[in-house]
């Protein structure tokens, strides 16, 4: 296990995300230009989906039946234990529990993205159909809570049919879907055109990756003052919900038939915590939660915890189950 | 030639710019200018944590248009949301442009 560690904490992902979070420390006004910043995104996830797609189209929906059919009943719990564990233990609002069970309950691609590279670098190679899984797990966690802070908090104009549109055509959801799509039916030759420039193994894409995770870092340190705003219950939280909602996604994915590769991508799904598309979401829908918790748990503690400890010991869990 | 108008200001979390601008619409303005913004008040830097800068969006509109504007986004917005808005004094020409 620690060598894992090690090896992960030397990944240039983790270095570089590293890198990030010091110069903000430092006090340091460097920051990726936001359009080359939100190229960056619309590159990696339109790779994702593309690939994802092409490699579904090689897949039969025997492989893919279970693993969805798990990948949703992960989407179903992990807002619901969120927001049972920080109304009951954490003694957090309704509207604040819920705000965040949004965050918990969907996924974040760049965190996703890491697991991937993870496990490739392990030889671990997950299967080819985990972006489908990705696009299935980014939306109902966020219904979900969003639907619980609704019922629990009778305030009015709760437009969640407004959600639920901004939702599905947010930059993730249209890139992963329509590369998925556009993959599928472009078939493996057309696929081998593009391929040196989308592969996520190739330089290109990995390259892309460290300087996106850069400004990531940058992002999450830019809130780790905040730390002392939240107190330590949601400190805690943001690191021990990540770990079982990690080990209940290992064991689902094991059991659905997933590689070790793709139990540890699955786990990390599971524990990782949406920033991009949940907080504005939340924000209009759930307006009395306050942002403070659910961006700061997300990102500042969730986010790094995932990427420099949690994904190297959902890989663990996973070899583990395998045997 | 010049026309006295009221020209109404918010000053609202990118969030809100929809579902403002739209209000804005349905309560009579003709038309309406949103530009990104920065900056911090009395929720601090509250405001700007969803990503994503504030807006401004201003609209010249009638005196009553004002008051209707004003009094709806007090009351939908105000408790939960960093937003301000104000209303200020104008002249134009074409003053039938905006009413």
């Amino acid at each position: 296990m620690g060598e894992i560690l090690r090896q992960n904490l030397l990944s240039p992902i983790a270095l570089s995300f590293a890198l990030g979070i010091v110069a903000k420390l430092v006090r340091s006004e460097f920051q990726l230009p936001k359009d080359m910043y939100t190229a960056l995104s619309i590159y990696l996830l339109f790779a994702l989906g593309l690939k994802g797609g092409v490699e579904l189209a090689h897949s039969s929906m025997a492989q893919i039946a279970a693993p969805a059919g798990v990948t949703l009943l992960l989407g179903c719990i992990t807002p619901l234990t969120t927001y049972v564990v920080l109304r009951r233990l954490g003694r957090f609002s309704e509207s604040d529990s819920a705000g965040i069970a949004a965050h918990y309950g969907s996924v974040s691609a760049v965190t996703y993205i890491a697991a991937l590279a993870f496990t490739k670098g392990m030889g671990a190679e997950p299967e080819g159909f985990m972006p489908t899984l990705l696009t299935l797990l980014e939306s109902p966690g966020i219904h979900i809570a969003l639907a619980i802070g609704a019922m629990k908090t009778a305030a009015p104009d709760r437009n969640m049919k407004h959600v639920l549109h901004e939702v599905l055509t947010a930059r993730t959801m249209v890139l992963l879907v329509g590369g998925l799509l556009v993959g599928f039916l472009m078939g493996e030759k057309n696929w081998q055109a593009i391929e040196p420039f989308y592969d996520s193994k190739g330089p290109v894409f990995k390259g892309a990756l460290t300087l996106f995770i850069l400004e990531m870092g940058i992002v999450a340190g830019s809130r780790l003052g905040d730390l002392k705003k939240v107190g330590p219950f949601l400190l805690g939280f943001g690191m021990v919900m990540p770990l079982l909602h990690g080990a209940l996604g290992a064991w689902l994915g094991h059991v659905a038939g997933l590689s070790v590769g793709g139990c540890t991508v699955l786990a990390t799904m599971a524990a990782s915590a949406s920033y991009i598309a949940a907080p504005p979401a939340v924000r209009v829908t759930l307006p009395e939660a306050n942002p403070t918790y659910y961006l700061t748990s997300s990102l500042a503690i969730t986010f790094p915890f995932n990427i420099l400890i949690g994904i190297p010991v959902y890989f663990q869990i996973s070899r583990w189950l395998h045997g | 030639m010049r026309v006295p108008l009221k020209l109404v200001t918010i000053v609202a979390e990118p969030v809100l710019e929809e579902q403002l601008t739209n209000l804005l619409r349905r309560l009579g303005a003709r038309g309406f200018t949103v530009t990104e913004s920065r900056g911090e008040g009395s929720r601090g830097m509250r405001a700007s944590e969803v990503p994503g800068q504030g807006v401004r969006i201003e609209s010249v509109v009638s005196e009553a248009v004002a008051d209707r504007i004003l009094e709806q986004v007090a009351r939908q917005y105000f408790t939960n949301y960093a937003v301000i808005a104000f209303v200020s004094e104008v002249e134009v020409v074409r003053g039938e442009k905006y009413v």
